[in-house]
This record gives C-alpha cells, structure tokens and sequence, in this order.
C-alpha cells in the first residue's frame, strides 16, 4: 500500500470522525429541542434539518458553494477578515458535511427522546433536578441504542459520502480525496486494483457498522407502564 | 414549607375519555392533614394534583402554600415544579430504568444520604432488591419503590396518584400503614387519590369527592361516603352477585379486602343495582341496605 492510498484513507476516516464529533455535540441540544420545545416555527425547522435526506447532494454542494464564493457575502466576510477560502479545502467539505449529515444524527436522538415517557422528565424535576441534570442523568442513559444507532449512522453515511466532497472538495489529494472518490477516479484510470482495494475498505466497514447498530437495536427499548 | 395551610381555587378545561370538561376546584388542606381525593375517572383528580405539582398550569386561579405562593394567574406567577418540594408518586411510577432500586432513592435525596436510604428501604421491604433495576421487578414491588422514592426527597406536601392499586389486600393493608407513618414521620401534608373506599376511610383525615370538575361533597370519610344513618356495620365494596330468593334478593358484596358479604335486599329496595355497581352495605336490625354509591353522592 502506497502513501497516497493511506492519506486518502486517513482524509475519508478524519472527514467521517470529525463530521460524528462536531454533530453529537450540536445534535444533541438540537434533538432535544424537536423532541421537547414547543416553538411555532418547529415544522419548519424539523423540514429544514431532514432537507438533506431528500435533496440530492449536488443541490446542497451548489449552494454551499455559492456560499463559500468570495463574490458572496459570507466568502467575502471570510476572505477579507479571516484570508480563509472554503471551496476546496478540507474544512470547506467538513462543514458541508456536517450539514449533510445532520439529518442522521437528529432524526435517531429525536425519536428516541420522544419515545421515553413524559413521567420520567416530570419525576426529575419534582425531585427538584434541573433540565440539564435530568438531561443526563435520566434521558441520556436510557436512550443509549438511539445514540449509538445515531454515531454509527452519522459515521457510515460520511465514510460513504461522495457527491458533496466533489461539488466542494474536488478531487485533491492529501487534502479533500476521499476514497469513495478515488474509487471512481481510480475506474476511470482503468487502476482496477486499487479501486478494488478501496471498495472492499468501504464495503467491510459500512457493513460492520450497519451491524453494530442491527444487533444494539435487536431489543427494541420499550417503556413498561405498569 | 412552615406550618402552613395550602389554599387551592383553580379553573382548567380539560379533554378526557367522556369529553371537555371544566375543572374548578377551591378548596383548602391543613398543614398535616391526610387529605383523600375520589371520584369517578377522567374527573380531573390526576389532573388536580398534577397543577399543585406544578406540572400543568391552571387556566385561571391561585394555588398557596402558606404565605408562599406557587401559582397566581393573575400576577402571571408560577413557581417552578422543581422549587415547589413536592413528593410526587406518578401513575406509571417512572422508575428510572438506568438506576438501580437503591440509586433511584439516592437521586431523590438532596443531598446524598446513605443510611436514610437504606432506612426507606428497609421500611419498604425493599433491601434485598436495592440492587436491583426496575425492569425487573413486579408491580407491587415497583409501587413501594416509587413511594419510597417520593418520601427520599424529604417532602413537605405529598402527593399520591393512586399509590396502591396495583397490591394484594395484604400488601395493600402493610403499605397502608407505610403511607400513615411516613406521614407521620414528615409531618407532611399528603394528598392521595384513591377509588379504595377502605383506603380512604382508614387513611384520609378529609375526604373530597369530584365528579364533572366540581367537588360534589366535601368532610370526615364518613361525612363524604355514608348519608345513610348510622348504625350497624357498614362495608364498601363491588356487588358481584344477585340471585332471586323468595320474595326477597341475596346480593354478595365483595369489600376491598375481599370479605364477601351476603345482603338480603327487598324487592322494592333492590332498583336498579346490578352486578359490578360499587356499593354500602349496611345491616341495620331488620332492614339490611344496599345502597348505590353514585347514588348517594
């Protein structure tokens, strides 16, 4: 195995960790507002974050790169105040896939808040214990295969993204190759080896993280009333 | 909470199974009082501690608590659940299934006490379980966990939904004295929701009884459930049957703790009860009365 195989692995897995990181901690507070807030612009949030599972990535990499644009406002802001450029660079596709893949970490920890019962939240906080410590101490705990299914998701559909690093990240190697990309490029450049060495990485990881969550899910969490 | 009296006098509509109605409560409990809530269901009495608690908000009112005051709609005040130290036992009694028996009490506890722990759990009969999660205990033992945990925060008002349903007569007599001494021992006010009449006449101090949102009747147990003259002994229970005999009826009534008594009826007194009716029984000398409890109230 060359170096350049192993950066481009190194890039895909850092993109994947990186993207999981940043969203278990902004998906969390995110989740627990759709599960518990009442705000009259909740549907409309609740469309805006699943927007991604619909939508096909070249509609959201055109947009974020007519973001990252210096002819834009905020890539001007950027590039005048912070001499930074997005398009291209591996922050520019890590932002891109945070956004992409917040549908998958929100929609499992939103459903799995929902699905606990009130009385626990209510219990908690006769017991005089605040929000955050109910947060917790009480919800967090008891909705653990929501969090792994959430990580587990969040981290395969990033190994597996392909679309939006290329709308953003082009194809540049040591800095935005992925091996989802390399893969094609590699069929292109009729480099059937290496394609195949990439496939079967990809496919034997998606495939032992996909069975992580089936056997944590294997026992559905249910709420006994009485 | 000093020694203080709590005044409720509250409005809410409610939706339940028999359709909108409109909650309106006043009333007032005394510091230390044993306070019994009944009523047919989906009469607002779940819904009626759940505002003292904190966790609905009345449409219009004021709850007190001494000089202190918990809800005031006009003053747009509502103190938060978590600043009212209520003990509350829910319902569905939501254990929390992370924690074992022993932890649930331990996070009750302001302040993290070992051996008022394992002074509840002995009280409850619970020691050999503390160990124990939630999921992997019976009804019965769940319930006394709930209400152990509702005491561990050391409460000043005690609130309790139905805290007994789900025991055996035995059990239910046992823990019948538990709820008694805990009171006792917080010296708190204590607010229980009960259909048991047995529950209601050996616990309750006071009895209210609600129906369509309203307290229909108000005083002592006997004052609340028994307008029939007293005399002779007298039962609450289920009719569970009602054979012909001659000219007159047998009817069984089963009391709460499963005594089974045998009431002849005359025909012209016999009306329309029926099997499954919850009724008193009454032997006075000669003339035995079956009367209906709906009826009465």
């Amino acid at each position: 195995m060359d170096v350049a195989f192993l950066q481009t692995l190194w890039i895909t897995f850092k993109l994947a960790l990186f993207t999981t990181a940043i969203l278990i901690v902004t998906g969390l507070p995110l989740a627990y507002l759709l599960a518990f807030g009442r705000f009259r612009l909740k549907p409309f949030a609740e469309a805006l974050i699943s927007m991604p599972m619909v939508l096909p990535p070249s509609v959201i990499g055109y947009y974020m790169l007519l973001l990252y644009s210096p002819r834009n406002a905020f890539g001007a802001w950027l590039d005048s105040n912070l001499n930074m450029r997005l398009a291209f660079t591996f922050e520019g596709v890590l932002i891109a896939s945070v956004i992409f893949s917040l549908p998958f970490m929100v929609q499992p920890l939103t459903s799995g808040l929902r699905s606990l019962p009130a009385s626990f939240r209510e219990a908690s906080y006769s017991l005089g214990k605040s929000a955050t410590t109910t947060f917790f101490k009480v919800l967090l705990p008891n909705i653990k295969s929501s969090v792994i299914t959430a990580v587990a998701l969040t981290f395969a559909h990033c190994i597996g993204e392909f679309g939006i690093v290329l709308m953003i990240g082009g194809n540049m190697p040591g800095e935005t190759r992925v091996a989802s990309i390399a893969i094609y490029d590699e069929v292109q450049a009729l480099n059937f080896s290496t394609a195949n060495q990439y496939a079967f990485i990809l496919f034997f990881v998606s495939f032992a993280l996909l069975t992580v969550i089936y056997s944590v899910n294997r026992k559905p969490e249910v709420w006994e009333t009485r | 909470m000093g020694n203080e009296m709590i005044s409720i006098d509250v409005e809410k509509s409610i939706h339940t199974a028999e359709g909108d109605i409109r909650l309106n409560i006043n009333t007032s409990v005394k510091q230390g009082e044993l306070l019994a809530i009944s009523g047919p269901s989906g009469t607002g009495k779940t819904t009626l501690l759940r505002m003292i608690a904190g966790l609905v908000n009345p449409d219009r009112g004021t709850i007190k608590v001494g000089s202190e005051c918990w809800f005031d709609s006009e003053k747009a005040l509502n103190l938060p659940v978590q600043k009212r130290g209520v003990g509350l036992m829910f319902q569905d009694y939501a254990l929390f299934p992370n924690m074992t028996i022993e932890q649930n009490l331990h996070y009750a506890q302001r302040q993290k006490n070992e051996k008022e722990a394992s002074e509840l759990l002995e009280l409850f009969s619970l020691t050999e379980l503390r160990k124990r999660k939630p999921q992997s205990l019976s009804g019965g033992q769940k319930q006394r966990v709930a209400l152990a945990r509702a005491l561990a925060c050391k409460p000043g008002l005690l609130l309790l939904d139905e805290p007994l349903s789900a025991l055996d007569a035995e059990m239910r007599t046992t823990l019948q004295d538990h709820i008694l001494n805990a009171h006792k021992w917080l010296g708190a006010t204590t607010l229980i929701v009960s259909h048991d009449l047995n529950e209601v006449f050996r616990l309750a101090s006071r009895a209210i009884y609600i129906r369509g949102g309203n307290i229909v009747k108000e005083g002592s147990p006997s004052e609340v459930f028994d307008n029939i003259a007293a005399g002779g002994e007298q039962i609450a229970g289920r009719i569970v049957a009602i054979e012909p005999e001659g000219s007159l009826f047998i009817v069984s009534v089963m009391s709460q703790n499963n005594q089974l008594i045998k009431v002849p009826v005359f025909e012209d007194v016999i009306g329309d009860l029926a099997p499954g009716d919850e009724v008193t029984a009454c032997t006075k000398a000669l003339r035995p009365l079956v009367s209906k409890l709906k009826n009465i109230i």
